[in-house]
């Protein structure tokens, strides 16, 4: 299979991720929209890592899943402290900065 | 039989995306997740990138989709209200959608980039092996790789102070030492099902509650 038939699968699972962002509300699905993101810039890290021969672009992607997993920690551990506060998991009620 | 394994991949991969917005349950929605993650492996074996297929497999299946599950049982079934602050969100968004996947599309493949309609370069042996990957990573890499790891540590750090309960060291935060601030909590902790079921919360007899160690959480 050509390198681009991978590079326009990313870019649709891309585009689907960055949809779900902006279509959803709930805390949790937006996270997992983020994760479909970043797992679209992994693969196109991996096909290019592939046409080009070398290995660097899949340590780029492993960087990458490191990242992720950090992400997806930080913002649980948000979901759980906003569910602890009684606050409403909805990201347009939950404007304000204010403590 | 390389493309009828791509195209699998590709379908099971944008199928697990399309459900992860579609559902409305995010349980439901995790569940898709590890659709699209286990296709995506598959699609990354398939580009000899072993290691990253199986840390794809381990680090996501294994321990994000796992705190994911957690959380959406802890957290319950939200029900997202119909109620759309912008007008047309619901379509704006897949518009919006679309127009950037034709945008990344002309921007990468109206490249002049030539082998992007190749198969790739025969590869040497050990191609993405954890060997091959080992090596790379702690010798040309390992600025990158120390600095991940010293991110993950803050991450894990700031999970456990962010989602911690703090509740009691708010107000009473004059002059207890944290070893009294966890024994006022865990005395708080204790009354607090007593309370819940319906008995009177005993106002004259705030006596001396053993501060026991509470639970381990």
């Amino acid at each position: 299979m050509d390198t681009s038939w991978y590079i326009v699968l990313s870019a649709l699972l891309f585009a689907v991720g960055a949809a779900g962002v902006l279509l959803r509300r709930s805390p949790l699905v937006i996270l997992l929209c983020l994760e479909l993101m970043l797992n679209a810039g992994n693969l196109a890290l991996v096909a290019f890592s592939r046409m080009l021969g070398n290995s660097d672009g899949q340590i780029f992607a492993i960087v990458v899943m490191v990242a992720a997993a950090c992400e997806v920690v930080v913002g649980l551990g948000l979901i759980v402290a906003i569910y602890r506060r009684r606050l409403p998991l909805n990201v347009d009620e939950l404007r304000g900065l204010r403590g | 039989m390389e493309a009828v394994a791509f195209f699998a991949g590709a379908i099971g991969a944008l199928g697990g995306a399309i459900a992860i917005i579609a559902l409305r349950n995010p349980f439901y929605s995790v569940l898709a997740l590890i659709v699209h993650l286990v296709s995506l492996a598959g699609l990354f074996l398939i580009l000899h990138a072993e290691f990253v297929a199986a840390a794809q497999v381990v680090v996501y299946a294994g321990a994000v989709v796992v705190l994911y599950v957690f959380v959406a049982a802890y957290v319950g079934g939200v029900q997202e209200p119909a109620w759309e602050p912008i007008p047309g969100q619901q379509f704006l968004a897949p518009l919006l959608g679309s127009v950037l996947f034709v945008e990344l599309s002309i921007a990468v493949l109206g490249s002049s980039l030539k082998a992007l309609d190749t198969d790739g370069p025969t590869i040497p042996l050990g191609f993405g092996s954890p060997g091959g990957i080992g090596r790379i990573l702690l010798e040309r890499f390992l600025i990158a790789f120390e600095a991940a790891s010293m991110l993950l540590l803050l991450a894990a750090v700031g999970a456990v102070v962010l989602a911690g309960r703090r509740r009691a060291s708010g107000e009473g935060g004059d002059g207890a030492t944290p070893s009294e601030r966890f024994a006022q909590s865990a005395a708080e902790r204790m009354v607090e099902p007593e309370t819940q079921l319906g008995r009177p919360a005993s106002e004259e007899g705030g006596g001396p509650i053993p501060p026991t160690p509470g639970p381990a959480y």
